[in-house]
Formats: C-alpha cells, sequence, structure tokens
C-alpha cells in the first residue's frame, strides 16, 4: 500500500518537497497539500510592489499549476494536527489520515502584539500591505522616515535594509531627498543580524546619509503623534513610520500543542524532523531553528525531508541532513546587490555590491516560478561551480 | 555558584551572535518587573553585546559567571 504523506503549506518548502516526492517515489506514495488559499506567493516580491517596482499580479500563481498532477491538493484550512491518531482535521470537519506529516505553514504577522502598530505604521510582508506602503510613498512630499522591526525573528532579515537603501534611491529619483530624512531602527547594536552584512552596509547607509538607531526593539507607536517608543526606553518621532510587525507560528501549531511558546515548531537542526514526532517533519518559516526564515531556507530544506521520508518508507538509512544552508541577495540600491551565502557552520562573506548580483537576484526573481517550486534548481546559488565561487571570493570584503 | 531564584532560563548556548542577545530581549519582551532572566551563552560576542544592551535598557546585569564552557549572565528587568 502507497504511504501516506501529508504537507500542510503550499509555500516554497510544501510545494517543492511535495513535487520531489511524488517525482522520486511515485507509485509508492500518496502526496497531499492541504493549502488554506490555494495560491503561492512569491513573497520577496513585497518589497518591489512597496516601492512601484513591480505589479502585485506577478507574486501570486494557481498552487494546482505548481504541484505534479499526481500530488492532490485541498484547498482548505487546517485547524487541527491529531499527533496520536495520525490525522489532519480540516475547518470544514473532515479528516486527512497520514503515515508522515511536513509542517511548511510559514509563519503569520501578529501587529496587534504592539500597540500602535496597525494604526501607526506601515509594512511590506503582505501584499495588502505592500500596497498601501506604495500609495503612502506615492503621495509622501519629504519628512522623516523611520524604518525598523518590531521582533526578532521575521521573515527575510535583510529586508529592512534593503528596503531603506532602495528608498532613498526612490526619494533622490523623485527629487525630494533632500527634504526627507532617513532612520533604520535597528533592534541590535549594527544595522543587520549578520555581522559581516553589517559591516558591509553601514558604511553604505552612512554615505547616503541613512542615520543608524541601535538597541531600538519596537514596543509601542502612538499613531497620533508618530511617536514609535522603543523597549530600550527611546522615543523618535517620524511623519512616516514602516514597521515589520512581529511574527509568530500558525494558529494549528499552537491549537495541535506541537509548538513552543511562539507557535514556531521543535525542530532537529540536522534532521528537520519534529522534536517530539519521528512521522512529522518541519520546513521553512514553521520550524524554532535559529537561522533565517526566509524561501531560501525552505528550498533547502526540502530535498532533505523529501529524501528522508523516503528513507523512512523504503526503510534505509538517511543520510541527507541539512547543515543550515541559505543564499539570499540583498539590493543595496543603483542597481547593485551583494549576495549571502552561508551556513551554520560558515559565516558569509558578503561580495562588494556589484551589477553582476543585481542581475543575478533579478534573474533568480523571474526564473522562480519555473524552477523553485518545481525542483528544476536544487542547489541554485550553492551548487559549487568555479565561476560562482570565483565570483564570491573575487569581490569578497 | 550564584544563589539568585531565576525566573526565566534562556539557554542560548550553541547559539551564534545574536541569538543569545535576541533571546534575552525576547525574555525580557515577555518578563514582569523584577523578574530575573538567565542567559548562558557560548559565544564569545554576548561578553560585550549582552551587557551593553542591558546598560542601555535599564536594567539591572545581577552577576556574570564565567563556567568553564560558558558565560551565565544573570539580569534583573528593572522597568
Amino acid at each position: 500500500m502507497a504511504a501516506k504523506v501529508v504537507v500542510l503549506g503550499g509555500g516554497v518548502g510544501g510545494t517543492l518537497t511535495a513535487n520531489l516526492l511524488s517525482k522520486d517515489l511515485r507509485r509508492d506514495i500518496d502526496v497531499t497539500v492541504i493549502d488554506p488559499t490555494g495560491m503561492h506567493v512569491f513573497q520577496p516580491g513585497f518589497l518591489y510592489v512597496a516601492l512601484g517596482q513591480a505589479n502585485g499580479r506577478w507574486l501570486a500563481r494557481d498552487e494546482r499549476r505548481l504541484l505534479r498532477k499526481d500530488v492532490d491538493l485541498v484547498v482548505e484550512a487546517a485547524t487541527r494536527i491529531d499527533a496520536k491518531r495520525k490525522v489532519v482535521r480540516l475547518s470544514h470537519g473532515e479528516e486527512i489520515a497520514y503515515d508522515y506529516l511536513v509542517i511548511g505553514t510559514g509563519s503569520r504577522l501578529v501587529p496587534e502584539q504592539i500597540p500602535g502598530l496597525t494604526r501607526g505604521a506601515h509594512e511590506f510582508y503582505s501584499l495588502a500591505g505592500a500596497l498601501r506602503l506604495r500609495e503612502a510613498l506615492r503621495t509622501f512630499r519629504g519628512g522623516r522616515i523611520g524604518v525598523g522591526v518590531a521582533g526578532i525573528p521575521y521573515k527575510c532579515p535583510p529586508a529592512p535594509v534593503e528596503f531603506i537603501l532602495m528608498l532613498e534611491e526612490y526619494l533622490r529619483r523623485r527629487g525630494i531627498r533632500d527634504r526627507s530624512s532617513l532612520t533604520l531602527l535597528s533592534p541590535l547594536n549594527r544595522a543587520f543580524t549578520i555581522e559581516p552584512a553589517s559591516n558591509l552596509v553601514e558604511p553604505i547607509m552612512e554615505r547616503r546619509g541613512i542615520e543608524l538607531a541601535t538597541f531600538f526593539n519596537v514596543e509601542a507607536v502612538d499613531p497620533d503623534s508618530g511617536t514609535v517608543s522603543s523597549l530600550e526606553g527611546e522615543e523618535r518621532e517620524f511623519d512616516l513610520l514602516v514597521i515589520v510587525p512581529p511574527h509568530r507560528g500558525q494558529a494549528v501549531i499552537d491549537d495541535s500543542g506541537l509548538g513552543d511558546r511562539s507557535g514556531w515548531v521543535p525542530t532537529d537542526r540536522s534532521t528537520l524532523c519534529h522534536q517530539e514526532h519521528s512521522d512529522i517533519f518541519a520546513i521553512g518559516d514553521a520550524t524554532d531553528l535559529p537561522i533565517s526564515k526566509s524561501g531560501s531556507t525552505a528550498h533547502f530544506e526540502a530535498p532533505v525531508v523529501a529524501s528522508r521520508i523516503a528513507s523512512a518508507i523504503f526503510g534505509t538509512k538517511p543520510k541527507d541532513v541539512y547543515g543550515g544552508k541559505v543564499m539570499c541577495f540583498l539590493e543595496t540600491g543603483g542597481r547593485r546587490a551583494t549576495a549571502l551565502r552561508f551556513d551554520y557552520e560558515h559565516p558569509p562573506k558578503p561580495p562588494v555590491p556589484s551589477h553582476f548580483w543585481h542581475t543575478a537576484n533579478w534573474a533568480f526573481n523571474r526564473l522562480y516560478w519555473s524552477t523553485v517550486p518545481l525542483g528544476r534548481i536544487p542547489e541554485v546559488g550553492y551548487r559549487k561551480t568555479p565561476e560562482l565561487d570565483a565570483e564570491f571570493e573575487r569581490s569578497s570584503t | 555558584m550564584s544563589s539568585i531564584q531565576v525566573d526565566i532560563l534562556v539557554d542560548a548556548r550553541g547559539m551564534a551572535c545574536p541569538g543569545p542577545l535576541l533571546g534575552l530581549i525576547g525574555a525580557v519582551r515577555e518578563g514582569t518587573v523584577g523578574e530575573v532572566i538567565e542567559v548562558t551563552s557560548t559565544d564569545e560576542g554576548s561578553k560585550t553585546d549582552i551587557p551593553a544592551w542591558v546598560a542601555k535598557a535599564r536594567h539591572d546585569l545581577v552577576e556574570v559567571i564565567v563556567e568553564d564552557s560558558y558565560t551565565r549572565f544573570i539580569i534583573r528587568k528593572a522597568r
């Protein structure tokens, strides 16, 4: 009898895992993806939408069209996972049984955790938020802009830095840079969580006249005065605030008693197996792993999860482990970007921002739909080619 | 050994910088005034960034205890 694998979530990790399992195991497996919307969203694009550089329409595709034909898709919310009975309950009461479960439910935004945030600040972490911010920027005539984060972890750690650098360029292009000030409110004593990347972007920010306010963890926003206060006891006033909302795991994880106090799934960092359930795997944002919450992470985790489930089904010794691989780009404005490639053991050595990496990012974004979810470039950016390694080494700081 | 009663333990051993500091910030965010938080860290950077953040945020760094392979930071949430 074919093994039943249920994948919760049709994001990068869920879609890729389902496709890899279906492709490799064919008749030995029944794969079902459960997703509440049936739409696959390319979230890195929100940044470009907010800055008027992209149309929202290219960010979403029908999940059905990204999955292999033999993968079932159920478009409904999962409300409970019963790990003892090995079933997933859906919002209409139906239950779907599994032999192996993959949790790829991502993260959710919880702006309500910060008083005043929803009304007092913009964000570009949802399509609706990015569209609202685009309109606010379009009518902006100059003033004080603050960009910050209201909780860690959050998706795509470079995004606030990218946003402020690209926004600076946007204001110059519109001829209102001299009437505007820009401040990055960083929760740490540097611009970015990863120190080598911080060392790279801080001089760029200084050259562009972007203020860096360190140790500023957003605690509350007063929408009427435009004041944002920090956990450290400081207050700053802005005309336009852009704050990444706090994130936490999905409600189904909380409600099923499978997560930690923030709703993240306790996950083994190498096997990606749930710490307490050997038939449940977690992937992407949903895990509690202390690594970037990004599509890239899910992209590199998916082959490991697929391979380990295949080994479990065939009774062979699992051989693939996740080593913490992540590869992402960081746009610095002016059609330049750098790249961050790292894993558990090796911190990134980001190259000096160049047109090469901007073009690579541009090409990746455009090729995403026909490659990543379908498993066509499983090792993008990490495959050891002499040309790519040379590009990293040639311009490393 | 410290004899202070710890209310929240953040075991950040094995985490790279800035994991231990972020663990502390999260604990302070969720804790109540007067509670004692202990952060254990194997990261060398914690020895500078945790005291720097505690000073900036005006909490009390009660004690720093250097063990054989890690460091314990005892912090009281002061406000």
